[in-house]
């Protein structure tokens, strides 16, 4: 197994604040999925954010695919990011004025990587989207739906596919399934996971919903990662 | 190209405050269209008040001055000319035709002007349109006959053979009237939109016979009165006349016979040239137009100012839009440029509804502008001019689309991908 993300002596601080992540090392190795928990405040967006490249930590390195991403200009950052990583947030993660199947293609129409994976496995980028869409149980006939007339459990699946779309080696998810009641929630997962594994992508999910940990391969603490939480604690 | 279409899907999402911001928009556009049109037509057509005349002449004054009282009937003559003046000038080998203009009396408030029957021939306007009869004819088989222009007919009431009183001088109140001598209105003029509607035409004659027992500036009394009888067995041919109008046979003699008059040995004397006179007129009264169109020029402004704090105020409830573009791999200049486009669709929207805005108006105002104001606004494409009007004020809106781009530039850079709230 390669390791496919990897965390190294990260320390990150808001201007002005205390520094609120210290992660001496953090791995996830490819198609793993892994749980990582961390209630609300611990810094897990920030933590996601660094792994986006958004933000850029103070000290240490994160290497994406082998890539160190702090040596990266901003915009490649973006591009790196949306070359080989897919988001899937809380709620609200789509655009209502777009159709499902426009807002499953959005990351083909900035990463021109994910548009090429995602014709050549599909044929073209609608059909991908079509696909996917369907594996994850929206029939046919949502697809031209406007995407703020589904259901906030349909719209996490939609949001699901749009995070699969072009096959990216990390999805991340951030509470996805806080939305949803606990049948919805494991059965969203279920999916999630089938798709992963056929998109061949590692899956990086963050919850404070410690029921949902035993399904994923693995799992962490944030609280335990962290230095800076565990000397606050102290 | 994306961008742009990402634009109007999101602008369609708002599309109560777009349509809104388009409108205002398109109405200060047509506002802005209509002021230069109406101005641009206004000069034409004032520069058009007199034509195919080649020069005024008038006692020596200042040309500005000649022009007000000959063409458009404001103020008065400094002096008289005489008639030998005219007719020498009249009978010149390069004049093809000569309008006497007798001025100096009204009739409740409009000027009369006496002339011959040469104004109804060779008198032009316009785009070298000829004077025409709405009704009756020219005035001729008696000397008491007058013809009315349009507007004179239409404010006061009068048809044909309908009976009228003149009065001495131009003043408004207290004139003496010539009430021993009625005048019959045996024509109306057809309306041209310049001062001729607000003339009433005598003939020489008829000004000479009003006039034929006045001494010193007073109308005779008792025995030493002349009734209109009696008048018309006398000899009315005038003495002296306010100005004329030239019509050359050639417009290369213009200068010259102009070079002539202002030196004829008889009488000091004045030649102008319509257009000069024409254009010297207006650069006076320019400053009120331009007035015009820098006010409409700030409607426009505040149209896109209009325009400025929609997008903004919408960039608050459309920071989670941004996050979900930029996770999904919209550079921040993407998020900029969409923003951009997105003023930019509403300034072109605004141009365009504005033009149709123009187009409609004046398909609806055309005849009623023509026929009150003598203003005839062409339905045409627009012009250079007012392209490159449109054209500043696309460039205005997407300089005014920098403003929230920039906003949401730097805002989605802070914000990166966490769209909680």
């Amino acid at each position: 197994m390669t390791t496919l993300l990897e965390l190294d002596e990260i320390g990150f601080a808001w201007p002005d604040q205390a520094e609120l992540l210290d992660i001496p090392a953090f791995a996830l190795e490819r198609n793993q999925s892994l749980f990582l928990k961390g209630p609300s405040g611990s810094g897990k967006t920030t933590l996601l954010g660094l792994i986006g490249g958004v933000h850029k930590a103070q000290r240490g390195s994160v290497r994406l695919l082998g890539q160190e991403l702090g040596t990266l200009s901003a915009g490649a950052r973006d591009r790196f990011r949306v070359d080989h990583s897919g988001y899937i947030f809380q709620q609200f993660n789509l655009l209502p004025f777009l159709s499902v199947r426009e807002n499953v293609s959005l990351p083909c129409r900035f990463s021109r990587l994910r548009s090429k994976r995602a014709c050549q496995r599909h044929g073209s980028v609608s059909h991908a989207a079509a696909q996917l869409l369907e594996h994850l149980g929206l029939a046919a006939s949502l697809h031209e739906r406007r995407a703020d007339t589904l259901s906030i459990g349909q719209q996490q699946r939609v949001a699901a596919a749009r995070a699969l779309i072009g096959q990216p080696e990390l999805v991340i998810a951030d509470e996805p399934t806080s939305a949803l009641d606990a049948d919805s929630r494991e059965a969203f997962l279920q999916l999630l996971f089938a798709e992963c594994r056929a998109a061949g992508s590692s899956l990086l999910f963050v919850s404070h919903d410690q029921s949902l940990a035993p399904l994923f391969d693995r799992s962490l603490s944030l609280a335990e990662l962290n230095r800076a939480t565990r000397a606050a604690e102290i | 190209m994306y961008l742009l279409r990402l634009a109007l899907a999101s602008l369609n999402n708002r599309r109560f405050t777009a349509v809104l911001t388009v409108f205002a928009i398109a109405l200060s556009v047509c506002l802005l269209l209509a002021v230069e049109r109406v101005r641009s037509e206004t000069r034409a057509s004032f520069a058009s008040t007199i034509s195919g005349t080649d020069l005024i002449v008038g006692a020596r004054s200042g040309s500005v001055n000649l022009l007000l009282y000959s063409v458009f009937r404001i103020g008065n003559a400094t002096n008289n000319i005489r008639w030998e003046s005219f007719e020498h000038f009249a009978n010149h080998p390069r004049t093809s035709w000569a309008i006497p203009i007798s001025l100096g009396d009204s009739h409740r408030g409009y000027r009369v002007m006496g002339t011959s029957q040469a104004y109804f021939e060779h008198y032009r306007y316009g785009r070298k349109q000829a004077l025409r009869l709405a009704e009756g004819r020219p005035f001729g088989e008696d000397i008491f006959e007058v013809v009315l222009g349009a507007e004179v007919a239409k404010a006061l009431n009068y048809t044909l053979d309908d009976q009228l009183v003149l009065a001495h001088g131009v003043a408004t109140v207290s004139l003496v009237r010539h009430d021993d001598k009625p005048f019959r209105v045996t024509g109306i003029l057809q309306r041209t939109g310049t001062p001729v509607d607000r003339t009433l035409h005598i003939s020489l004659a008829g000004m000479e016979a009003l006039h034929i027992d006045w001494q010193h500036g007073m109308p005779a009394r008792g025995a030493a009165r002349i009734d209109a009888e009696q008048a018309r067995q006398l000899d009315l041919q005038p003495k002296q006349i306010t100005a004329f109008l030239l019509g050359l046979d050639s417009r290369i003699a213009t200068f010259t016979l102009q070079r002539e008059i202002n030196q004829h040995a008889g009488e000091p004397l004045l030649a102008v040239l319509p257009g000069v006179a024409l254009q010297e007129l207006w650069s006076l009264m320019g400053t009120a137009e331009k007035a015009l169109f820098v006010v409409s020029l700030f409607v426009v402004f505040t149209g896109l100012i209009g325009m400025l704090t929609a997008i903004l105020t919408s960039l608050a409830e459309r920071r989670r839009e941004m996050a979900i573009l930029r996770s999904v791999g919209a550079r921040p200049w993407h998020i900029a440029g969409l923003l951009v486009a997105e003023a930019f669709c509403l300034a072109l929207a605004g141009v365009l509804f504005g033009l149709l805005l123009l187009y409609l108006a004046i398909a609806v105002a055309q005849s009623p502008m023509q026929s009150h104001y003598g203003l005839y606004l062409p339905l045409a494409w627009p012009s250079t001019y007012e392209w490159s009007l449109l054209g500043g004020i696309l460039l205005a809106g997407l300089l005014m689309g920098a403003v929230p781009a920039w906003r949401a530039y730097r805002q989605s850079l802070a914000d990166g991908l966490s769209i909680r709230s």
